[in-house]
C-alpha cells in the first residue's frame, strides 16, 4: 500500500518536473523567441495595445488634457439613447456593410472565377483591369467629376442628353443619393486583396479533380462549381470574406472626401466617420472618451460578424 | 568571413542532401513552378460548359470591365487635354487636341513653391523605402519560427493575428495617435514609418507562404552546421521571394500615397501627396493640373503590379485561413 503522503511527494516530484520541462522548452526555443520579439514588440505596440486601451479609455471621460475620469458606462448610453446622429451612422453602416460587403464578396469571387478560365494574356490583362481601381490610391476622387454637380458632370450630360432629365441634378448635395453613390465607389474599389486571393487559389484546384468529376457524371458548371471548387478553395474563401467584412465595415475615408465631413443631413455619415468627428486629433470636439467607445463598438461589430460568416463558410460544399 | 557564408546557398546545399530531402526540393520546385505550367493546359474545352453560358457570363464579364476602367482611362485622358476641353457640352472622353500643358502647369506650379517639390519626393521616398524594408525584414524573421518552429505560445500567436486581420485600423486611431506622441515620434517620419513595421496582412501572408517550405530542407541545412539565422537568411528568405514581392507591393501601395495625416506638421518633412493635394485644392482652375497629379500618383503602383502580378498570385494562393 502506497500512503497518502507518497502519493502527495510523488505529485510534487512530477509538478516541478513539468516546470521544469517547461523552462526547458522555453529555453530552448529562445532563438524562436529572439527571432519574432522585434516584429511582436512593434505589433503589441500599435495593435495590441491600442484596443486594450480603446476599450479601457470607452469608459471614461477624456479630452487628452487632463487624466481620464471613469464614468462607467456613459458614453455608452448616450450614444445609443441621446445621440442621434450616432444612429443614423450605425444605420448607415449597417445598410453599406450589408449590401456592399456580399456584392462585392460575390463580385471578387465571380470575377476571379470567370477570369480563370480565359486564355492566358487576357486573363493577365483582365486581373489588371479588375485589381487597378483598389490600388490607385485616391483616383476614386474621379467620381467626384463624374457626378459633378453641373452640365459638364459626365452622368448629368448623358442623362440630359437621353432625356430622362432636363436640369442637373446635385448628385453630391441630395441625400437621397449620398448612400447609392457610396455604394456604387466602394464596390468599384472593392476587388482588392481577397480578389486575388480567389484568383490564385483557382489557379491551384487540381485540374484532374473537373476531369474525374466530369466522369462522375458532373453535368454543368454550376455543379462543378458548388462540388467541387468551392470545397477546394474554403481557406480563400474564408480569408477573402474577413477581408470584405473588415473594409465594408470599415467604410469612412471614401465618405469624408466626396460628400465632405459631415455630408449633407447626415447622408454618408457611417460609425468611421462618426468616430473621427469626435476623435480626431485635428477635430474641435476632443472627446476621446466618447470616441473610443464608437471605436469599441466598431470592434466588437466587425469581430462578431467576421466570426459568424466564418461559421457559415465552413459549411461550404459539406 | 562572410564570403565563406555567401557559398551556402541553395545549390551548394543539395548534393549534401540525402534521397528524400532531394525529392523534398523537387517537390518544392514542382510547387513553385507548378502554376506555370498549368496555365497551358487550363484552357481545354470541358464537358461541362454551355455555349449560352459562356456568352451571357462573359458579357457581364466585359460590362464591369468597362465599369472598372472607364474612371482610369477618363482620369489618363483628361490630364492629356486642354483646358477649354474639360468644360464643354456634351463632354467627350477622348482628347481632341492632346497636350502636355497640364503637365507643364504642374511644373510651373511647383517650381513656384516655397519648399522645392524634390523636398517632397525624398521625403515620400524615403518613408516608403524604409517602411517597406523594415517591415519585410522584421515580418519574414517573425514569420520564419511561426511557421516552422515548435514553441509554447505558438498557436496563441498566430491565432491573435488571424483575429487582427478582422478590424482596420480606424478602431484603433485613438490610442495609436496617444502611443506615439508619448514616444515622441510625434512631427517625425518616424510616427508613420514604425506603425507600418507591424502591418499585420503582411506577416499573414509571409507565414502562409513559409508554412509550404519543407522541413526536411531546413533540417538538412542544420545538419551541414548552419545555425538558424544562416537557415532564415540562405534558405528560407531566397525561396519565400514571391512573397516578400507581395508584401513590398502591399505596402508600397499604402505608404507612397501617405499625406503625413495628423502626425506630420513641419512643411519640410511633408510628403508628395499632400504637395499635390494642396495644388489639386486650387479649385477650378487647377481641374487640368489635378488630373495630371491623380496619372502621376496612379502610375507608380500600377506599373508595380504589371511587373509583379505572377509572383503575388502566387502568394496569394497560401493566403487561406484554415
Amino acid at each position: 500500500m502506497i500512503s497518502k503522503e507518497e502519493i502527495k511527494e510523488k505529485r510534487k516530484i512530477e509538478k516541478q518536473q513539468k516546470k521544469k520541462d517547461f523552462r526547458k522548452r522555453l529555453k530552448d526555443s529562445r532563438i524562436s523567441y529572439a527571432m519574432m520579439a522585434p516584429y511582436l514588440i512593434i505589433f503589441i505596440t500599435f495593435t495590441i495595445i491600442p484596443v486594450i486601451m480603446s476599450f479601457l479609455l470607452s469608459f471614461t471621460s477624456f479630452d487628452m488634457l487632463e487624466f481620464p475620469k471613469w464614468i462607467g458606462l456613459d458614453n455608452y448610453v448616450n450614444l445609443f439613447l441621446n445621440d442621434d446622429v450616432f444612429l443614423i451612422a450605425l444605420k448607415n453602416t449597417l445598410i453599406l456593410a450589408v449590401i456592399t460587403g456580399p456584392v462585392s464578396y460575390l463580385m471578387a469571387f465571380v470575377f476571379a472565377w470567370l477570369i480563370n478560365e480565359l486564355p492566358r494574356k487576357i486573363r493577365w490583362l483582365m486581373t489588371l483591369i479588375f485589381y487597378a481601381p483598389s490600388i490607385s490610391g485616391n483616383a476614386y476622387l474621379l467620381w467626384q467629376l463624374l457626378f459633378s454637380s453641373d452640365r459638364y458632370g459626365y452622368i448629368n450630360s448623358l442623362l440630359i442628353r437621353i432625356g430622362i432629365i432636363d436640369s442637373p441634378i446635385y448628385w453630391l448635395k441630395t441625400p437621397e443619393y449620398a448612400l447609392p453613390i457610396l455604394i456604387i465607389v466602394q464596390l468599384w474599389l472593392s476587388l482588392g486583396i481577397s480578389f486575388l486571393s480567389f484568383r490564385a487559389g483557382l489557379q491551384t484546384v487540381d485540374n484532374e479533380l473537373y476531369e474525374a468529376a466530369a466522369i462522375d457524371g458532373i453535368r454543368n458548371r454550376w455543379q462543378e462549381l458548388w462540388f467541387i471548387t468551392l470545397p477546394q478553395m474554403k481557406p480563400q474563401l474564408m480569408f477573402g470574406a474577413v477581408m470584405q467584412i473588415t473594409t465594408s465595415l470599415g467604410i469612412g475615408a471614401v465618405s469624408i472626401s466626396m460628400f465632405g465631413q459631415p455630408s449633407v443631413e447626415y447622408s454618408a455619415h457611417t460609425i468611421v466617420t462618426h468616430l473621427l468627428d469626435f476623435g480626431s486629433t485635428n477635430s474641435t470636439r476632443l472627446e476621446m472618451g466618447y470616441a473610443s467607445a464608437i471605436a469599441t463598438i466598431l470592434f466588437f461589430l466587425m469581430l462578431v460578424s467576421n466570426l459568424l460568416i466564418q461559421k457559415i463558410i465552413r459549411r461550404v460544399g459539406s | 568571413m562572410m564570403k565563406d557564408d555567401k557559398d551556402l546557398n541553395l545549390n551548394a546545399l543539395t548534393p549534401a542532401l540525402e534521397e528524400s530531402d532531394l525529392q523534398a526540393t523537387r517537390k518544392l520546385q514542382l510547387e513553385l513552378t507548378k502554376s506555370k505550367g498549368r496555365k497551358k493546359k487550363y484552357h481545354k474545352v470541358r464537358l461541362s460548359r454551355s455555349v449560352g453560358g459562356d456568352i451571357v457570363l462573359f458579357i457581364i464579364l466585359a460590362a464591369f470591365a468597362c465599369f472598372s476602367a472607364y474612371p482610369l482611362i477618363f482620369a489618363i485622358c483628361n490630364a492629356f487635354k486642354p483646358i477649354s476641353e474639360m468644360f464643354i457640352f456634351p463632354p467627350k472622353l477622348f482628347p481632341k487636341n492632346f497636350t502636355f500643358a497640364n503637365f507643364i502647369d504642374l511644373l510651373n506650379l511647383i517650381g513656384n513653391s516655397q519648399i522645392p517639390i524634390s523636398r517632397y519626393l525624398v521625403n515620400t521616398v524615403w518613408i516608403t523605402f524604409a517602411g517597406t524594408v523594415g517591415h519585410v525584414i522584421l515580418a519574414s524573421l517573425c514569420a520564419y519560427p511561426l511557421a516552422k518552429h515548435d514553441f509554447v505560445g505558438k498557436k496563441v500567436i498566430n491565432q491573435i493575428i488571424v483575429y487582427s486581420l478582422m478590424f482596420s485600423s480606424a478602431v484603433t486611431t485613438i490610442p495609436t495617435y496617444m502611443i506615439i506622441n508619448w514616444l515622441g515620434l510625434i512631427d517625425t517620419q518616424w510616427a508613420i514609418i514604425i506603425p507600418a513595421f507591424g502591418f499585420t496582412l503582411g506577416l499573414f501572408l509571409m507565414r502562409q507562404f513559409m508554412d509550404v517550405v519543407p522541413k526536411e530542407l531546413l533540417e538538412a541545412a542544420k545538419i551541414d552546421g548552419a545555425n538558424e539565422f544562416v537557415v532564415f537568411w540562405k534558405v528560407v528568405m531566397p525561396l519565400v521571394k514571391p512573397a516578400w514581392l507581395t508584401l513590398i507591393i502591399l505596402l508600397f501601395q499604402s505608404l507612397w500615397g501617405t499625406d503625413g495625416g495628423t502626425y506630420i506638421f513641419s512643411e519640410n518633412l511633408k510628403t508628395l501627396n499632400y504637395a499635390l493635394s494642396q495644388i489639386v485644392a486650387g479649385g477650378v482652375a487647377r481641374t487640368g493640373t489635378a488630373a495630371a497629379v491623380t496619372v502621376i500618383m496612379l502610375i507608380l503602383p500600377i506599373t508595380v503590379f504589371i511587373i509583379n502580378q505572377s509572383k503575388i498570385l502566387e502568394t496569394m494562393a497560401h493566403s487561406g485561413i484554415k
